[in-house]
């Protein structure tokens, strides 16, 4: 059994409102005429609607996965979903989203309630459990969908789009479905904020103030299960977790506050799914889940790199302009012990004795000049009276919240 | 001089696996001492506090807070864990790691206000941590984490302070601020419990002590029970015996 190779926006005929497929063919589509599609084209508003939903809801429940280190569960949660479609289609032989869903949820629940029993019970490490729930099930939904594949049953061929997920065969409901899971999930979000928050950074110390914390993780492991169920018909089994991981350590660079980065996350998730919407359907109908992961995975690497307190770029500047500062004080301060040997600190000395000093180069010396610490004569420079009184004072009280 | 017992443990025993961590502890613990918990790695130190707070579950025995079961004392208690025990890259604030020692008095859902606030500042200021309240918490050095932490349970304005190695890893200026913090707790009535790493300085430090190796070795005012043969029965040939491998 394999995946479906092309997966066009129109290619699921079963799904009975797509009306306009005509307009989405066109290879190439401009933007402003796309956005006029997005408001009055029913499929394409219903895929941009879901997937924008499920990209926030994901990316808010993302949050709190990446927190408490179970980035992996997302992963271990979809993949453990796979035999519970199956199970539910060979059970009820329909097709219908809502039912199949029910089924991933029960497995994906089942699948997580495992793993946490396996960490308890035994040595086990987290991401050992992890691997073997995600294994065993994921093989057994495999077997279980190539056995539906056999049986002579006309019914069977959508089942596969749970694997890498088919956007296109969001319905409406689908998607009054996961709207209003979302709105629980804020819900509940903002009810029990303080509750989650205090879980997240410091469990044993919640349970000493007298909260179930068995229920608050309970709680939000029970969120995270459904917002990936839901997500399956969408991205699918196999890259769902991106879609849990991705916004949220994208939006961890940002900020260093929990609610901002819940926001942001959701924020960044929504945005994927209607850029990645938009790139799919524009551009030759591409597979809408790969494209809103790969979308996600920009936002991730660009916050990467680009974040102004945690980004690499500015990590790297911030590193070479502290190297300079450094080179500068050191210089100054080598001129400092000279210019001490005379009465007069603004006597003049040659150039060359700063040659033989490691930290000194031609630019540190431009630079000190600029700073008005030295003063330049041909080839000689001398101290200025602030030139003296800084470097007398360099690093004297070392502040407290270098260390 | 008959002393108010304000922990008691009865008969209490824990076990990770097979193998008791601690076995059949008996423990009184008056009212207003500063007592210090020594012992070697896995006596189980931390294991007999976590226990007392209720984190760890007990195959036997029974603890109580003022003659009552610890469920109902709660507030009378606060807890500062150890400062490795959490990720000190989560994104808050000093302060708000400070707000969240109001969380148990406010109960489920509730959220702090302004005089919570105001508490979790006046707790910052005790530990010398004001200036820090709005830095974030991962750019603070291990001695100013440890204080946050402590803040916290200051916060919690408790009768009973439970405390897991506050001096590991802090500078010198942070350990005399912690202390000080504690005696003056104790000048306050309070009772606190230092599970404690430094024999040297525990006569400095503590007027009580509990020698701990899996079983309790002893129990009582420093003057009285901090000597060579304790000592000898908790660090030396004993542990041997009692905890193989």
């Amino acid at each position: 059994m394999k995946p479906q190779e092309t997966h066009n926006l129109c290619g699921f005929t079963t799904a009975t409102n797509i009306k306009n497929c005509k307009h989405l063919k066109p290879k190439t589509i401009d933007i402003t005429e796309y956005i006029t599609l997005v408001f009055t084209d029913y499929t394409l508003r219903t895929i941009t609607l879901g997937t924008a939903i499920l990209g926030a809801v994901t990316g808010m429940l993302g949050s709190f996965a990446v927190l408490r280190k179970q980035s992996l569960l997302g992963d271990a949660i979809s993949h453990a979903a796979l035999p519970g479609i199956a199970i539910a289609f060979m059970l009820t032989d329909t097709k219908d989203s809502n039912v199949l869903l029910l089924g991933a949820l029960i497995s994906g629940l089942l699948g997580t309630f495992w793993i946490r029993g396996i960490i308890k019970k035994t040595h086990l490490k987290s991401d050992t459990a992890l691997g073997l729930i995600l294994s065993l099930f994921f093989g057994f939904g495999m077997l279980l969908l190539t056995f539906i594949q056999k049986q002579p049953n006309a019914n069977q061929a959508g089942l596969d789009k749970y694997l890498f997920g088919q956007a296109a065969t969001l319905l409406e409901a689908d998607v009054w479905l996961m709207a209003s899971v979302t709105g629980i999930c804020l819900l509940v979000l903002i009810v029990f904020w303080k509750e989650f928050k205090i879980l997240l950074f410091d469990a044993d110390y919640t349970k000493t103030l007298g909260f179930n914390t068995k229920f608050i993780d309970i709680l939000i492991t029970s969120f995270i299960v459904l917002a990936i169920v839901l997500g399956l018909q969408t991205v699918g089994v196999v890259l769902m977790s991106a879609m849990l991981l991705a916004p949220a350590a994208a939006a961890r660079q940002w900020t260093n506050s929990l609610a901002t980065m819940v926001g942001l996350s959701a924020v960044f998730g929504a945005s994927s799914g209607v850029v990645g919407t938009a790139v799919s359907a524009s551009q030759n109908n591409l597979s809408t889940g790969p494209v809103i992961v790969l979308v996600a995975s920009v936002f991730v690497l660009v916050s990467f790199v680009f974040s102004p307190s945690r980004g690499l770029l500015f990590k790297q500047i911030r590193f070479i302009k502290n190297r300079r500062d450094l080179q500068l004080h050191k210089t100054l301060a080598f001129m400092y012990n000279i210019a001490e040997t005379h009465h007069n600190i603004a006597h003049p000395h040659t150039i060359k004795i700063l040659n033989n000093f490691q930290g000194f180069t031609k630019r540190t010396l431009q630079e000190l000049v600029k700073k008005n610490y030295v003063k330049l004569e041909g080839s000689m420079w001398s101290l200025t009276e602030e030139g003296f009184k800084t470097a007398s004072n360099l690093y004297n009280q070392q502040p407290e919240n270098n260390e | 001089m008959k002393q108010n017992i304000a922990i008691r443990v009865d008969d209490l025993t824990v076990a990770y696996n097979y193998k008791p961590v601690l076995w059949d502890i008996d423990l009184e613990i008056p009212e207003g001492v500063l007592m210090a918990i020594v012992g070697p790695n896995g006596a189980g130190k931390s294991t007999l506090i976590k226990s007392i707070l209720g984190i760890l579950k007990p195959i036997a025995g029974s603890v109580s807070i003022y003659d009552k079961p610890y469920d109902k004392q709660r507030a009378l208690v606060a807890y500062v864990p150890q400062k490795g025990s959490v990720d000190w890259d989560f994104p808050t604030t000093a302060l708000d790691v400070v707000m969240m020692g109001t969380y148990g008095s406010l109960g489920w859902i509730k959220r702090p206000g302004q005089r919570q606030k105001k508490a979790a500042l006046e707790a910052l200021e005790k530990v010398g941590m004001l200036p820090f309240k709005s830095r974030q918490i991962s750019q603070l050095s291990g001695g100013q984490q440890q204080r946050i932490f402590l803040a916290r349970a200051l916060v919690q304005n408790a009768s009973i302070y439970f405390m897991d190695e506050p001096f590991q890893g802090v500078d010198a200026t942070t350990e005399i601020a912690i202390i000080n913090i504690l005696k003056e707790l104790r000048k306050a009535g309070k009772t606190v419990v230092v599970v404690h790493h430094d024999l040297q300085t525990v006569p400095e430090y503590f007027d009580w002590v509990t020698f701990l190796n899996v079983k309790k070795i002893a129990t009582g005012p420093v003057k009285d029970i901090f000597n060579d043969n304790n000592l000898t029965k908790t660090y030396g040939i004993n542990y041997k015996v009692s905890v193989q491998e």
